[in-house]
């Protein structure tokens, strides 16, 4: 590793680094140092490291362009270990901490030798907008080939492959007044506010707030303006009222003033958190604030001009060089050329002339301008070249001159003979664009103006703006401003406060600015050198006018193919200037053009703070049977059946089978399933089937409801009774299914499918509450209250009979009742339902008594061979039996006819019940529907695959004709053979026909039609 | 992510307590089978999608489990207001700056709707 410890772009004295603070850090393998308070990229800058990236698309060298949020190159990856990797960290936001790590993004080999730049170099011409596209189309097939070497080119960061060692979380928040932005006119409506009493948030993105106060060459109340901002957050930092959140970024403004502020509360500290007493805190933190107003104090973005080799290292944005200048106390360069169409460029190069440092000149587009900084730049003896610009660049690893000449700008072209200067650094400025994003995330469109020549912030109600965010650039205005705004958002929440009197501020006279975006060149745009307008996805002036010459006329459309204001950048420096030149290609205005839209997020939020603590063994609830530790112990395979865990089945460990083996084998799956269904069928099983939905309702109209809501009747229910019902949209396609019991008159329990549960719920409450409100019926959730425990099989009887006070007599008990008793003492409704076909008891039990009754019943289950079974077996057995399980059988496009269950609808129940009437549509009544039937695989084996197709003539010349599908398919230990359920069209007339499932290994099977119901068709089994 | 004033709670809430159910005021025919098919198919299945005030129907599906209607403006997403079942709008299409809360609550009592009928449904 190489190490550099000079650094020879850092001031003696000035800035806000503290210089006895010195920092070690790694950047492409070379070992530089730093300050405290530095960002990577000013340390980078006093280092005198040039290229920091290569390009996206032509890989050329790339320096730091800017010293904030719209820094489009120098993106870099962080973290010294796997663990620890950030992809596509703008370096001019990354506070500085010792032990940093970080590499270029692109670049391969290296930065500075880059094998793709020569593909840049001589294919520069060739990759015009959409050339990926029109190069790589054809063959199609071969574009996957293609792909996998254009991204390796190309490439952004990349992803940690190891877990990350940190931890994020979520705050909600509330307040009276989110400010966001914490510069002059966020800092005053902030105080305004605060002072006032209300609650009030006031974030902002830098590692310090203060805004451009922090680099300002303006007095308040004759100090430096930085010691105002001081005070201030001093003062802010003592209320009780007020939440100050620096190093946080308000990413995205959502509906109805809700805006999550992403806090990034380590990242300066190191690359994980440092512990503090042991715990590690959160590496950052998503505030999700519910605002009652907001004001936007977010500024202003300088605009670059557009002039030939603008990307080459040592071109910087005007304001970016004051700021490195002042607040990090580092010149990025030694002698600077100025290209500027406003005043306010030029301390730029007064902050140049400060620090010692030769200003070559200040080339302004503008003739004979007079405001109070030109005359102060002349009178330090600045050579001013008015009426020019900076057409190009000269040198490609560093700026090594600027050619400068007179130019039009009315007419767009170059008026007079170039020059061309001496120098290593351009600054630049264009003027200055509001930072509309979180406005535009509401969905208004802004608006241009045209006297700031920029676009300005539409506004939805109780969203403000102050200060440089809707144009209002001057120091003493956007002061004046805040304040301003700050009230009136207040008053809009029937507040008051009291405007607070402004800091002593100098007035300034400043002359017009010229709108100017890209420079004319003595070459036509497409011949000219390189003019940058996106650095970061290598869009330049020429693609935009290339686009526009091939018929892309909406911005929207312009951007998508050129890619301009893509990715991380969302076209924070280069839209403005982008939209100006496609105006101009078509002869239009800029609000003619219009803008592209703004979306969330402003910059890059890591998945850990969207995800907070939601995540791992939080990222979903899991709900647990009362019995759930009994199948933990005894061994049970889980499956999740929504947010339940199931158990799926009980593999046992198999007596020895061979005599050297020490340890006998776990069944498999489909060993164990084979043996809890011949328990069933041949001895008994049990089930734990609590998760089944259960809704208690009552009331005098119950039964009225019921009979709305079920396809079937309910009038003639008798207490004691328990009835299967078919629940129907009002489609008349099948939504859920279950029984429902008559405990009283008035009083009924109704079960649902496990995951239908909660949505059920809500449709019973649907139709009561906007349909029939007025039925007097009330429905509660009973579902957790209750366990349930199915007793089936042929000894299920006599087991029970052991340990009950319920007489189980086959007559005194039948089929479809349901009894209220006591078992292993404890008081119960015992249900004579079956799942299975066999006789069966399903005993509800108050969930806290449940593990008792369980464990009593195996104290007494082991002579009759008591099995416990799990949902696989379960759906062995109700498929052997026809029984459906809604949405497995079912998809929403089934109706009972469909289903051949004719036998659950009443056609002649005097309400029309929800789903009647669709059963005679046209559709519901066509022939060929898909229904279901049974199907046997010609050869026992074969358990056919669910959601194979089926189609009746396999020699068919593909695509041929579907039919239906497989529903259900399963392997039947009791008839030694697979079967299936399956929907085929008209299916119910054609019973004994083969059917056929090709499938994808290119075996087809054989299938006969047969009923669905396998096994014991007359019921009698359940029936005894 | 909407904020949401339940009329039931009097209290609003974050959107994640509420489900949308669709568009308001679709009443069910009271006899279906005096539908043509086409009637049944329009009730069924086909709904606005105007650019503007929209009244949906809302269920406050983990507080008060009650149902509610919203109007809501669908290109601001601004919630103009939330009213109880039975009741009327008082921003509507024709109204969007919003009828005189009194003319609203006059209707209200002279269409009877504070009672509520047997047969009537409250959607209607």
């Amino acid at each position: 590793m190489s190490q550099s410890l000079k650094q020879p772009n850092r001031l003696h004295e000035g800035g806000r680094i503290d210089r006895s603070h010195t920092l070690s850090f790694t950047f492409n393998g070379t070992r530089y140092q730093g300050h405290a308070g530095d960002t990577l990229a000013s340390a980078l800058l006093s280092n005198g490291v040039d290229i920091v990236n290569r390009s996206f698309k032509y890989s050329r060298p790339r320096g730091i362009v800017a010293a904030g949020a719209e820094e489009p190159n120098a993106l870099v990856q962080l973290g010294s270990s796997e663990a620890a990797q950030v992809p596509n960290v703008r370096a001019t936001q990354q506070a500085l901490f010792e032990g940093l790590t970080a590499q270029s993004t692109n670049g391969w080999p290296n930065v500075q030798r880059d094998a793709m730049s020569l593909i840049g170099k001589l294919g520069g011409r060739f990759m015009p907008p959409g050339f990926y596209y029109k190069t790589f189309m054809a063959p199609a097939s071969m574009w996957m080939t293609y792909e996998k070497y254009i991204r390796k080119g190309a490439g952004l960061g990349r992803s940690p492959m190891e877990r990350d060692p940190d931890h994020y979380d979520h705050l909600h928040q509330h307040c009276d007044l989110l400010v966001i932005g914490a510069g002059p006119a966020g800092l005053m409506a902030g105080l305004t506010a605060a002072r006032s009493g209300a609650r009030v948030i006031l974030c902002d993105e830098q590692e310090e707030m203060g805004g451009s106060l922090l680099d300002s060459r303006e007095l308040l109340d004759h100090q430096p303006a930085y010691r105002w901002a001081e005070r201030v957050i001093d003062e802010l930092g003592r209320l009780d009222n007020v939440t100050l959140l620096p190093r946080t970024t308000a990413n995205g403004y959502h509906d109805h003033h809700f805006v999550t502020l992403h806090e990034r509360r380590t990242e300066h500290l190191g690359e994980t958190a440092p512990l503090v007493d042991g715990v590690r805190p959160a590496r950052s933190r998503m505030h999700r604030v519910r605002a009652g107003q907001v004001l936007l104090a977010t500024g202003a973005h300088e605009r670059p001009l557009v002039y030939g080799n603008n990307d080459v290292p040592g071109n910087l944005i005007a304001g970016a060089v004051s700021t490195y200048i002042r607040r990090y106390g580092v010149v990025p360069g030694e002698k600077l050329v100025l290209s500027t169409t406003n005043d306010h460029g030029y301390r730029a190069a007064l902050d140049w002339i400060d620090a010692g440092r030769e200003v070559v000149a200040i080339v302004d587009a503008r003739r004979n301008p007079d405001g109070d900084l030109v005359a102060e730049a002349r009178a330090r003896g600045i050579r001013i070249i008015d009426g020019a610009a900076v057409l190009e660049a000269r040198g490609e690893k560093r700026v090594s001159g600027a050619r400068v000449a007179a130019i039009d700008v009315a007419a767009f072209k170059v008026a007079g003979q170039a020059e061309t200067l001496a120098c290593d650094t351009i600054a630049s400025s264009g003027g200055y664009s509001p930072v509309i994003h979180l406005a535009s995330h509401t969905g208004a469109r802004p608006s241009w103006d045209d006297e700031l020549l920029g676009f300005v912030p539409s506004l939805v109600k109780g969203v403000h703006a102050a200060g440089s965010a809707r144009g209002v650039h001057g120091l003493a205005e956007g002061l004046a401003d805040g304040t301003a705004k700050a009230c009136e958002a207040l008053a809009a929440l029937g507040k008051s406060a009291d405007a607070i009197a402004l800091p002593q501020v100098d007035a300034r006279y400043e002359s017009t600015a010229c709108a100017l975006y890209q420079v004319p060149h003595e070459k036509p745009t497409l011949r000219a050198p390189k003019q940058f307008v996106d650095l970061q996805n290598d869009v330049t002036a020429a693609a935009i006018e290339l686009a526009t010459r091939e018929g892309f006329e909406s911005i929207e459309h312009v951007k998508r193919y050129t890619a301009m204001g893509f990715g991380t950048d969302q076209g924070k420096l280069g839209n403005i200037n982008g939209m100006a030149i496609a105006a101009r290609c078509l002869g239009k205005s800029i609000p003619e053009v219009g803008t592209t839209v703004f979306r969330p997020n402003y910059t890059p939020v890591t998945f850990g703070a969207i995800a907070g603590r939601h995540c791992r063994e939080l990222f979903e609830p899991k709900r647990y049977t009362a019995l759930h530790q009994w199948h933990v112990e005894h061994g049970a395979e889980f499956e999740d059946v929504g947010q339940w865990k199931r158990p799926w089945y009980f593999p046992q460990v198999r007596p020895q089978v061979r005599p050297d083996a020490t340890n006998g084998e776990r069944e498999s799956m489909a060993e164990a399933v084979a043996r809890e269904c011949l328990a069933v069928r041949e001895k008994v099983g049990i089930l734990d089937a609590s998760t089944l939905g259960k809704i208690d309702i009552q009331g005098p109209d119950a039964r009225e409801f019921l009979g709305r809501i079920y396809t079937n009747k309910w009038a003639k229910l008798a207490v004691g009774r328990a009835r299967y019902g078919l629940m129907c949209k009002d489609d008349g396609m099948l939504m859920d299914d279950g029984t429902t019991s008559c405990l009283a008159e008035n009083h009924f329990l109704m079960t649902t499918t496990t995951g239908g549960a909660a949505g059920v719920m809500e449709w019973l409450e649907l139709w009561h509450q906007t349909e029939w409100p007025e039925l007097d019926v009330t429905f509660t959730s009973v579902t957790d209250h209750w366990a349930t425990m199915t007793v089936t099989g042929p000894e299920a009887r006599k087991l029970l009979a052991e340990i009950t006070d319920i007489d189980l007599d086959r007559d005194a008990f039948q089929f479809m009742d349901w009894r209220q008793g006591k078992v292993a003492g404890v008081p119960v409704r015992v249900f004579r339902i079956s799942f299975t076909g066999e006789l069966a008891y399903e005993i509800n039990v108050q969930a806290n008594y449940a593990m008792h009754v369980w464990k009593t019943l195996f104290e007494h289950g082991d002579k009759y061979g008591l099995t416990p079974y799990g949902t696989e077996t379960m759906h062995v057995l109700r498929a052997e039996k026809g029984f459906i399980i809604a949405g497995q059988d079912t998809d929403g496009s089934v109706t009972p006819e469909d289903l051949g269950m004719q036998w659950a609808v009443g056609y002649d129940k005097p309400f029309p019940w929800v789903g009647k009437r669709a059963l005679s549509r046209s559709d519901t009544r066509r022939v060929d529907r898909k229904q279901l039937v049974g199907l046997k695989p010609k050869d026992p084996k074969v358990v056919l695959k669910e959601g194979a197709q089926i189609v009746l003539d396999p020699d068919h010349a593909i695509p041929m004709p579907m039919v239906g599908h497989v529903t259900s398919s399963y392997y039947s230990p009791t008839l030694e053979s697979g079967f299936a359920l399956a929907v085929v069209k008209g299916g119910h007339s054609r019973m004994g026909e083969t059917v056929y499932l090709p499938m994808a290994d290119g075996k087809t099977h054989a299938a006969e039609i047969v009923s669905t119901i396998f096994v014991d068709p007359k019921g009698a089994r359940q029936n005894v | 992510m909407f904020h949401i004033y339940c009329p039931y709670c009097e209290e609003h809430r974050e959107e994640e307590e509420f489900h949308p159910k669709g568009q308001a005021h679709i009443a069910r025919p009271e006899d279906p089978e005096a539908c043509s098919d086409e009637q049944w198919g329009d009730y069924l299945f086909f709904r606005d999608n105007p650019r503007g005030i929209h009244h949906e129907l809302w269920v406050h599906a983990v507080g008060c489990r009650k149902f509610f209607n919203i109007t809501r403006n669908t290109v601001s997403y601004e919630i103009l207001e939330t009213y109880k079942m039975g009741e009327a709008p008082r921003f509507t299409a024709e109204h969007p700056e919003g009828r005189p809360a009194e003319t609203v609550a006059a209707e209200r009592t002279a269409a009877g709707a504070d009672k509520v009928e047997r047969q009537q449904g409250a959607k209607a």
